[in-house]
């Protein structure tokens, strides 16, 4: 087993605190065409996502997160990385997060979801899955016209 | 033995009775700060237990045979124990439950519905957790035009009792459920002063113990309260197992809650006659071993002593309330006069959850979040939640300080 110290040195990488602590993307995006609330009834974790779009692709991107790191984080690579992306497309990206933070495996370790193994850690502290996955649940359902969804 | 040796508290002795106690986490010895959500279980209550499923089990009040009236009588004397533990006058004052919640569904269902009348208020507070809030608001939304009041909690974590009593002065509370002790600031409210300006007023009253009956001594006669609820897993018991302290003659008033073999006294298939309290109450088989291990919990904290176990916990709170406050950045929720070893705080710059994840990586268990008493995080503008470290029996200034330390490192961490 490993020592705790490494297992927390992994789980905070650099890559994750600084996105964490990154302004861009944040704030409410005014008339967006789909918005969508994340809670986690839980842990108080809520995460907005407002998205444009731009003919059949995502547009511009928003999210505020009222959360930890993990849950910041991971609000601000799904701002970075959905736009430009078809609802599917961001769709399949998001279950890629949630396996991978539930599991530590990702079937494809290329480009985006290399980017994103950032959160294969989790799945070692059970209890922060839904951290990391709480802001890929609200895109989809901003993506499904539901305005609020649950982790649970 | 020397009695007065026997009295003497020796925590470290009686960590020993915690199996749990003596296993690491990740190599570091378990520092655990969460017994105000679950206590841990000691040596008494496991082998109790087990001891009713090997020798002595059956279902109870059913079989006319020994093994059976062995459980049955096992049974009926946790009831006494509980009824001697808080003072209750007689042993059908004791409704056996599965936990807190239950007892306070029971009493928002039988006597919220059966014998509150339209009009009247039920009277609780900001300082509730979720369990003396939902019952309530279901009472108030279920179209019987019974109301909900809420006394406010002051800056310093307190009742605001200038409120508690203009909430009452109108004579419409019918009954008033307030926690005895909250499990998120630790205080504890005046319980006597509550239930003397309540019964002037013309209200019953529920206290919530579920935390003050692990920390102090509580007789429910002494304080004339009309029904208290606590639940076994907090006091070193099992989970499953909770109690419903009522008057005998406000229990022999309400209607059933559940209904089911145990609680009848004849049934046709044209109608039923409902046994006599606590029986009306306790449908179905009940929680025959968890019972048991209650009993066991309510011997080993008397054999400690309850009064040798608060002094232990106000030493625990005077010496957190000396540590915590040096750590730079923290925020301690609440600053009540009368304490348990129940502490909320934020830490600044550093979330609850992620400092529980750090913290647990030091072998520290904390909870974080806001342990289900949202309205009470939003009255302190914590709504994202806090960290909360909460002492039982066994918990050492040692582990206070190690806490401490670690909070201090997770700060530069997070930083």
């Amino acid at each position: 087993m490993s020592s705790g110290a490494e297992d927390i040195q992994d789980l905070y990488s650099t890559t994750l605190r600084d996105l964490a602590r990154n302004p861009a993307h944040r704030g409410k995006l005014d008339n967006a065409a789909a918005t969508a609330r994340g809670d986690n009834p839980m842990c108080g974790d809520r995460v907005d996502i407002f998205l444009n779009f731009d003919g059949p692709r995502i547009g511009e991107t928003r999210f505020v997160a009222r959360g930890c790191e993990i849950c910041q984080a991971s609000a601000a690579m799904l701002a970075e990385m959905v736009p430009g992306k078809s609802p599917d497309e961001a769709r399949a990206l998001g279950e890629g997060v949630k396996t991978m933070a539930r599991t530590g495996q990702t079937n494809d370790s290329t480009g985006e979801m290399a980017r994103l193994s950032i959160f294969a850690v989790v799945h070692k502290f059970p209890s922060r899955v839904k951290c990391a996955t709480l802001a890929w649940s609200a895109l989809d359902a901003a993506l499904s016209g539901v305005r609020e969804t649950s982790s649970e | 033995m020397d009695t007065n040796i026997a009295r003497t508290f020796d925590v470290k002795r009686l960590r020993q009775d915690f199996p749990i106690l003596a296993t690491t986490v990740r190599g570091k010895p378990l520092t655990f700060l969460d017994s105000g959500a679950s206590a841990q279980k000691p040596r008494q209550v496991i082998e109790a237990m087990t001891r009713c499923m090997e020798t002595a089990y059956a279902n109870v009040h059913r079989g006319a045979y020994h093994l059976s009236e062995a459980a049955t009588e096992s049974y009926e004397a946790a009831r006494v124990a509980v009824q001697n533990f808080i003072g209750a006058a007689e042993p059908e004052e004791i409704v056996f439950t599965s936990n807190s919640t239950m007892a306070i569904n029971l009493v928002a269902h039988s006597f919220g519905r059966g014998i509150l009348k339209p009009g009247q208020f039920v009277l609780t507070s900001e300082m509730e957790h979720h369990a003396n809030l939902v019952p309530w608001q279901m009472l108030r939304d279920a179209g019987l035009g019974i109301g909900l009041r809420y006394v406010r909690v002051t800056e310093g974590g307190e009742l605001d009792m200038n409120d508690l009593a203009a909430k009452l002065a109108d004579g419409k509370v019918g009954l008033v459920a307030i926690t005895h002790m909250s499990n998120v600031l630790g205080t504890v409210t005046p319980a006597a002063r509550i239930v003397k300006m309540a019964h002037e007023a013309g209200a019953k009253v529920l206290f919530d113990g579920s935390q003050a009956v692990v920390h102090r001594h509580v007789d429910v006669a002494a304080l004339d309260a009309d029904f208290y609820v606590f639940t076994g897993h907090k006091l070193y018991g099992p989970t499953g197992i909770g109690v419903l302290y009522g008057k005998r003659k406000l229990l022999d008033a309400m209607p059933p809650f559940l209904g089911g073999g145990d609680m009848i006294e004849s049934v046709t298939l044209e109608r039923t006659t409902y046994a006599a309290a606590p029986a009306r109450f306790e449908a179905g088989t009940p929680a025959i071993i968890e019972a048991v291990g209650l009993h066991a919990a309510i011997d080993y904290v008397t054999a400690i002593g309850m009064d040798a176990i608060e002094a232990h916990e106000r030493a625990l709170v005077e010496h957190a309330m000396r540590v915590l406050p040096g750590v730079e950045g923290l925020r301690l929720l609440g600053a009540a006069q009368d304490r348990g070893g129940v502490f909320s705080f934020a830490l600044e710059g550093v979330h609850p959850h992620d400092l529980s994840t750090y913290l647990d990586r030091s072998g520290i268990c904390v909870r974080a979040g806001r342990h289900c008493a949202e309205p009470l995080h939003a009255r302190f503008a914590v709504d994202g939640g806090t960290t909360r470290a909460s002492f039982g029996l066994y918990t050492t200034p040692e582990e206070i300080d190690l806490l401490a330390e670690k909070l201090v490192d997770a700060r530069r961490f997070f930083a």
